[in-house]
Order: structure tokens, then C-alpha cells, then sequence
């Protein structure tokens, strides 16, 4: 690094973005100072780029499906190129602000703490276009971006600090603050200027019916299939990346294969809502099959990608699957005894982050009370 | 309990420049330092002046609080040198050998020795030293009386000595140590098998312990026999001391030299010496060519001490490691998708699928990043401690300085050592044997 960006250079304010870019490009040259003198070659950059990859079978579907939904919506016959090439113009803009707005705020906080620029907002800032709508005024996503970094991330301390999963504080920001813009029918579908939606074609997402039962949901869209497969294979509206289970399973897949995410979340977190779902059904309470809520609206995303977060989970073994059972079991309350919004998904993972430290204090305490009972037999 | 135990959690780093099973020659240096530094919780008193002479197992320094404890000079000759630091703090004692070793005669003791005498005859010589307490890594009280002692038998850590090549000939040393320590308390031995050569040593309970490194770790050992719980202390003991405590036994005579590994990649012909502690480092200049960007390592690569050329041999140690420094960046190196070079145990690098992650590796000292806050959640880093404690809990216990939850978190069975491997695959890369070690300074004090 050149000089007048070390301290007491003219250029020290640029430390943080200077070192960030440098170590970007290569591995520093810097050696163990003390303890163990070899370390593994892993770094938090190797873990984080891993999980961007991950989503990206679920950002390409979700670009393909915002043309697809177009045509469809504006009575157009799909094609391919073309319905991928309009998502990719719509959502384009999605991740420049989300990157822009987010990393210029880490970078800058970075600096005023004197650290090195922590890379866990490369996979929020990649996360936060996808679990949006496609239509969502792009300053409404930087206020909430803004909102989420700040007062979700930097004032904890940063990255790994942090209480909430900060791509979803985006979108509870962008939800409680300008409802108008996050639901009803017309924020799922893009449409440029002068276009106009079809007869019959409603642009309502298949989860908006999910509270009325199995009848409604089946006579909902007319543009769209809403039979499992539909929602499974993820031609249907919806955020960006969080339609299509199919792009998600291949992000899982590469997760749980490479060790990032884990899946003692990901598991107890299905068993969670097939619980509670299930006993909803058995009760009588809807007659919604339980399996449908693994595939609709932002579930499936939200396992795999949001509630798996390694700062914001559970951290001990055990309690990682109290926390996932936890989520699955509220996401469906909410969907199902909550006629006024039906994405439990969101709601349920910002609970769960916000009772994580707890379940982890009840694990360690039981731990705790173990050792102490050793202690008293001794 | 159990005499055999198994464990799942742990690593072996492959890290290349194992060292041949044959030991080359014997070092007799030109000069062996006592360095203070060695001995945690000592507080020195220089007992010797330049000029003076020693023989082996003369007291060269005591400790101010417990003028009993007594170290000594491992070998007869000449005090050359008293090397002093800042504000005059003591570094090391110099003493250049004679051609001709000669040993204090401390007697040998017949049959109806009594505790009283065993820790005697090891204060005078110098080898109570060899005691670790547990809690808190520090030499031990010779007031205090242990749960238990214990004594690993082998080591797992990266290329460290074979104790069944260096010290199987020695059993009957061994065994006399162990005979003499049963009188003092509960003598445990972890053996690595069943057919180990120390697997049938009387005076002691044996127990096998298998797995990955830190299996070796006696803490590891501990937590699992008998756990370390407030108020309760053990005593611990590396077996070459052992056997030089069994030699003491045997022959009256106070004789620490040991077989050293000199093993790692920066190694040329890596293998095993003959050598006291104190040796300075220039005299393994048969195992390096220029020590120009190459890290000298008294102890193994995770926990050793980083000496230098201008260093000398550790009392404890046994091994002595040399790494390549790893100043050279590397151009994008976390993006590639394979480092055929770099070693990972995390799965994020697919060296894993490609069945090579037993290959040997010549590591060097690079971090591979740089400093972050903890981001990975604590289960990331308990799979490499097999012991039954959180240890990101404890880590951040000790960052925060909180006593009490340090306590309940366990800081009574760990030291440094233990953490290690967790340090090694921290992707956060942060010092946290340090952090451990500065919990248990802060235990040190508020416990006084």
C-alpha cells in the first residue's frame, strides 16, 4: 500500500476502501504474528463468495421470470432471450443500488472505526435485490438499503455484530414504511410505461390466497398455474429470486456441500412449518396441504438463504434446531391466522434472529448447570 | 471411567518435513541458555554470577515467592553470560559447557521413599519445574496437592516427536518416574494404543485415546478422564521430563537432555538430534541453509515459539519446528477455485473432494487474510475442540474480561494450547490463544 494512505498520510480517510480493493485482488503478504504460526487458507472472503454463488441459479430464474411474467401479464407470447433480457434490465438496477448504497456505507464505516472492510455485505447486497419486488421505486430500496446497514449493522459494531439478518431488515424496512410499494397486486409484475395488464390477469401472488384455503387458491391467477409443480418449478409472480425452489435446491445443495450454511437450520426449519402446518390441517384449520408452504412465497428462500445466516442463527448445535423449528412453526401461523399479510417467512426469521442469542443462553445454561453439578458431587 | 477413549472432533495438518526416525548426532553446543521465560509463573531470583562454575543440576535461579523451586543448569560448566532486557529484566543465564559432563550427585533413594522425599529430591534438583498446574499453565505449588498428575504419553500435534522412537528404549526411566510421582498423587498415562510401549506401566492408570490432533493435548486428556472443576488443581508432565525425572530416580544424576524432531518445510533432511534444553538454535544450522525468511520454531507449528535464529531450545520442548515466511501475496488467491499449495480443512476449497487433503503441504507463516470480528458461529470452531466447553463462548468470555462467565464457560480446564487448532482454521483470523491467554493472566490476578 502506498504511504500517504497509511496513517498519517494525506489520503488515510481512503485506508479502508484502498486495502479493501488491494486484498480484493490478492492475498496480503501478511504473516502470523504469534500463536499458530500456519493458518488454513480459508478466509471470511472464500465463505461469503461461496453462498453469492449460491444464489445465483435463483437470481438468474428470478430475471427470467420477471419477463416471463411480463408477457404473460401483458398477453404476450414468451420467449426466452427476450423474457431473460428484460428481467435482467429490471433487476439490473436492483443490485447496482443495493451494492452502491450498502458497500459505500460499509467502506465508510469501516474507516471511521479504523478496520479492514468486512465482506459479509457482498452476500446481503446480492440477497436483498432477490427478496424484493421487481417494481419497487429504487429509492425506496436505498432509504431501506441506508436504514438496514446503519442502524440494522454499523451501530452493532459491523458485520458479525450484528442482532437482525440485514437483507431482510431491508425488506421489513421497505414494508413497514411504504406498504403501498411491498403489497397488493400491482408491485409483483414489471410493466413498462402505457402497458396494462389483461383481462383476468390479477398480478396477485399465489400467498395472498393462502388464508382463504385450497379454492381460492386454485381459481386465483388465470395467468399462472398455482398446482405445486407451478409453484415448485417457480413460474409464478413473486420477489425476485424467491419463486423458483428448484434455483434454491441447487443453491442448498452447494451450501450444505461446501459446509457454509448448515443444515441442522435448514432441516428443522422445514420440519418446523410441515408441524405446524400439518396440525393445522389435521385440526381443521385450513385446507391448505402443509407441504405447499415449502414451496410458496419467500419459504423456501428464507431456509436456505436468510435463516442460515452464521451471525445472525443460532450458534450451538442444539439450539440451531430449536431456532429453525422455531421459524418454520411461526412462518406458518402467520400465513395461516394472519388474513391481513400473508409472508410469514420475513417476520418469522427477524423473530427468530431476535430470540437466537436467548435459545443459545438457554443451551449453554443447561451446559452450565451440568459442569456445576459436577462441581457439587465432587 | 472409561480407559479407552475415542475422539470424533480434531485435525491432522499435513504439514510437510516429517522428520526420519533416526537420529543423526548429538548436539554439544558452545553455549545453553536458562531462560526464565520458559517457566510460566516464576518470578526469578538470580542465584549465580558471571564466571561462576555449575554442574549439572546446580541452581541457577529460584523464584522469588517459593524460594524451594529452584531452576537449573542442564549442563557443567562456566556462567559466560547473564543477558539482560529492559529496565534490567532478566532474559537468560549463558553457560558454556565443559568437555566432561559432570552432574550433582542428588542420591539414589532405596525402597521406603516417602512422598516427603520425592518432592525433595525434585525441588533440589531443579525438576519440579517439570510440574505444570492446571488450572492456568503455571509451575506448580509444591504446598498444594493435586487431584491427580497426569502424563501424555504421545504427542499428535504437526510433526512432533515419536515418543515411541525417542523414548522406548527409556521405559525403565519412564517407569521409575511414574513410581516416584505415584507417591506424591494419582498418576493417569494416555497411551495412543493399546501396544504402545508405555501401555503396561504399573504405579499408574493407563488410558488409550484416539483421534485426530489434539487427542495428544493432556488438557483434551484431562477433560476427559476428570475434569478440572473450581478449587480442584492437577499437576501435568511431559513424558521427556518424566523420563529425566526417572533417571534422577535411577541415578542420582540430573541429566534433561532429550531427542529433539527437527522436522517442517523449510528443513533440509528433516530428522531427530540429541540435545539439552537451552540449545541454541545456530547449533541446528545443519537443518537450514540460510535462515533468511525462514521462521525457527522452538515447539510445534501451532504452538511453539517463534525464536529466531538467535533463539534457544524451550525447557519443555521436544520438537523444533522451520517455516518459510509467507510475505509473497497472492494474486487472487481466495477466488481460485482450487489452492493445490494452500491447505483448507474448510470445504469451501474442493481439495477436499479430490481426495487431498492427507496430502503433505509445505505451509508457510501467510494469515490468508486479515483481521475480522467473529462471523462463523461457535459450532464452526467446536468441531475442533474434543472438549465438552463452547469455545467461542469462552473466547468472547475472555475478550470481555468476565470472570464469572469465563468461569462458567470453563477457562479452569483450558490453556492456550488447546485453542489452537481453533486459531488455526479461524477464518476470521484472530489471535485467540492470545485472548485465551490474557484470560487466564486476569484469572491469575483476581484469583491472588
Amino acid at each position: 500500500m502506498n504511504k500517504i494512505f497509511e496513517k498519517g498520510g494525506k489520503l488515510y480517510w481512503l485506508h479502508s476502501t484502498v486495502d479493501a480493493f488491494e486484498t480484493f485482488l490478492h492475498v496480503p503478504g501478511t504473516v502470523t504474528k504469534k500463536g499458530a504460526h500456519v493458518r488454513d487458507a480459508v478466509d471470511l472472503k472464500r465463505i461469503m463468495i461461496i453462498a453469492v454463488i449460491a444464489a445465483v441459479p435463483a437470481a438468474l430464474f428470478g430475471m427470467w421470470n420477471t419477463g416471463y411474467q411480463h408477457s404473460l401479464a401483458i398477453g404476450a407470447d414468451p420467449r426466452f432471450w427476450a423474457d431473460l433480457w428484460f428481467g435482467f434490465l429490471k433487476v439490473l438496477p436492483l443490485f447496482i443500488v443495493s451494492y452502491v448504497v450498502g458497500l459505500a456505507i460499509e467502506f465508510g464505516s469501516a474507516q471511521i472505526r479504523g478496520e479492514e472492510v468486512n465482506e459479509g455485505y457482498l452476500v446481503s447486497g446480492f440477497f436483498i435485490p432477490l427478496i424484493v419486488p421487481v417494481d419497487v421505486p429504487l429509492w425506496m430500496l436505498a432509504v431501506a438499503v441506508a436504514f438496514a446497514v446503519i442502524f440494522g449493522k454499523e451501530v452493532f459494531g459491523g458485520t458479525g455484530m450484528n442482532i437482525w439478518n440485514p437483507a431482510l431488515l431491508t425488506r421489513a424496512f421497505l414494508f413497514f414504511s411504504y406498504p403501498n410499494s411491498m403489497s397488493g397486486s400491482e408491485t409483483w409484475i414489471a410493466l413498462r410505461k402505457g402497458e396494462a395488464l389483461v383481462d383476468g390477469a390479477t398480478g396477485a401472488t399465489p400467498l395472498s390466497f393462502i388464508g382463504d384455503g385450497m379454492d381460492a387458491l386454485t381459481s386465483a391467477g388465470t395467468q399462472y398455474g398455482t398446482g405445486f409443480w407451478d409453484m415448485f418449478i417457480g413460474i409464478v409472480p413473486g420477489s425476485v429470486g424467491e419463486t423458483s425452489v428448484i434455483a434454491i435446491l441447487l443453491g442448498a445443495i452447494i451450501l450444505l456441500w461446501t459446509g457454509v450454511a448448515s443444515w441442522r437450520i435448514m432441516l428443522s426449519t422445514v420440519l418446523g412449518a410441515l408441524f405446524v402446518g400439518g396440525l393445522a390441517q389435521l385440526c381443521g384449520g385450513t385446507d391448505v396441504p402443509c407441504f405447499y408452504h415449502l414451496v410458496m412465497g419467500g419459504f423456501a428462500f428464507g431456509a436456505v438463504f436468510m435463516a442460515t445466516d452464521p451471525v445472525t442463527s443460532a450458534q450451538t448445535d442444539c439450539g440451531k434446531w430449536i431456532y429453525g423449528f422455531f421459524i418454520g412453526a411461526v412462518c406458518v401461523v402467520i400465513r395461516l391466522f394472519n388474513p391481513g399479510y400473508a409472508e410469514g417467512m420475513m417476520l418469522a426469521i427477524l423473530l427468530g434472529n431476535t430470540f437466537a442469542p436467548m435459545i443459545d443462553w438457554y443451551v449453554t445454561d443447561r451446559h452450565i448447570a451440568r459442569r456445576n453439578k459436577l462441581v457439587k458431587a465432587a | 471411567m472409561s480407559n479407552n477413549i475415542v475422539l470424533k472432533k480434531g485435525l491432522d495438518i499435513p504439514l510437510a518435513g516429517v522428520p526420519d526416525l533416526a537420529v543423526s548426532r548429538t548436539i554439544i553446543p558452545d553455549t545453553v541458555a536458562v531462560q526464565p521465560s520458559d517457566f510460566k509463573g516464576l518470578n526469578p531470583r538470580l542465584l549465580v554470577r558471571e564466571g561462576d562454575r555449575v554442574l549439572a543440576g546446580s541452581p541457577v535461579l529460584a523464584d522469588k515467592k517459593n524460594p524451594d523451586i529452584l531452576v537449573t543448569s542442564p549442563v557443567s560448566g562456566t556462567v559466560k553470560e547473564v543477558v539482560r532486557g529492559d529496565k534490567r529484566k532478566l532474559l537468560a543465564v549463558l553457560v558454556a559447557p565443559d568437555e566432561v559432563q559432570e552432574s550433582l550427585d542428588f542420591g539414589v533413594p532405596g525402597d521406603g521413599i516417602t512422598a516427603g522425599d520425592v518432592k525433595d529430591i525434585l525441588l533440589k534438583s531443579g525438576l519440579w519445574a517439570a510440574f505444570i498446574q492446571r488450572p492456568y499453565g503455571i509451575v506448580a505449588d509444591p504446598a498444594a496437592t493435586p487431584k491427580a498428575i497426569f502424563v501424555s504419553a504421545f504427542s499428535t500435534a504437526p510433526l512432533a516427536a515419536d515418543t515411541e522412537f525417542t523414548l522406548a528404549s527409556e521405559a525403565t526411566s519412564v517407569q521409575a518416574g511414574v513410581s516416584a510421582l505415584a507417591k506424591l498423587a494419582k498418576v493417569h498415562v494416555c497411551v495412543k494404543s493399546a501396544d504402545s510401549a508405555f501401555a503396561k506401566l504399573r504405579d499408574a492408570e493407563v488410558h488409550v485415546v484416539k483421534g485426530k490432533h489434539p487427542a495428544g493435548n493432556v488438557g483434551v486428556q484431562i477433560s476427559h478422564i476428570s475434569p478440572i472443576l473450581k478449587d480442584e488443581t492437577v499437576w501435568t508432565v511431559n513424558l521427556a521430563l518424566l523420563a529425566a525425572i526417572g533417571r534422577l530416580f535411577r541415578t542420582g544424576r540430573y541429566d534433561v537432555r532429550r531427542t529433539v524432531a527437527v522436522g517442517g518445510p523449510a528443513v533440509n533432511g528433516p530428522g531427530y538430534v540429541k540435545a539439552y534444553p537451552g540449545t541454541p538454535m545456530t547449533a541446528f544450522k545443519q537443518f537450514y541453509v540460510d535462515a533468511e525468511g525462514v521462521r525457527i520454531i522452538s515447539g510445534d507449528v501451532l504452538t511453539g515459539r517463534n525464536v529466531g535464529e538467535g533463539g534457544y531450545l524451550g525447557f519443555y520442548d521436544t520438537q523444533v519446528t522451520m517455516l518459510k515466511e509467507g510475505t509473497e501475496p497472492e494474486l487472487l488467491g481466495w477466488a481460485r477455485p482450487f489452492r493445490f499449495n494452500q491447505y483448507s480443512a474448510d470445504h469451501t476449497y474442493f481439495n477436499w473432494c479430490l481426495g487431498l487433503m492427507g496430502k503433505e503441504r509445505a505451509m508457510d507463516t501467510n494469515l490468508h487474510g486479515g483481521p475480522r470480528a467473529f462471523v462463523m458461529p461457535d459450532s464452526y470452531y467446536a468441531k475442533y475442540l474434543p472438549m465438552d466447553i463452547y469455545p467461542l463462548y469462552l473466547t468472547k468470555a475472555c475478550l470481555a474480561g468476565d470472570i464469572d462467565n469465563m468461569e462458567k464457560y470453563g477457562i479452569y480446564e483450558v490453556l492456550p494450547e488447546d485453542f489452537a487448532l481453533v486459531e488455526f482454521i479461524d477464518p476470521s483470523k484472530n489471535y485467540i490463544q492470545d485472548i485465551i491467554a490474557d484470560g487466564i493472566d486476569l484469572m491469575l490476578k483476581e484469583m491472588a
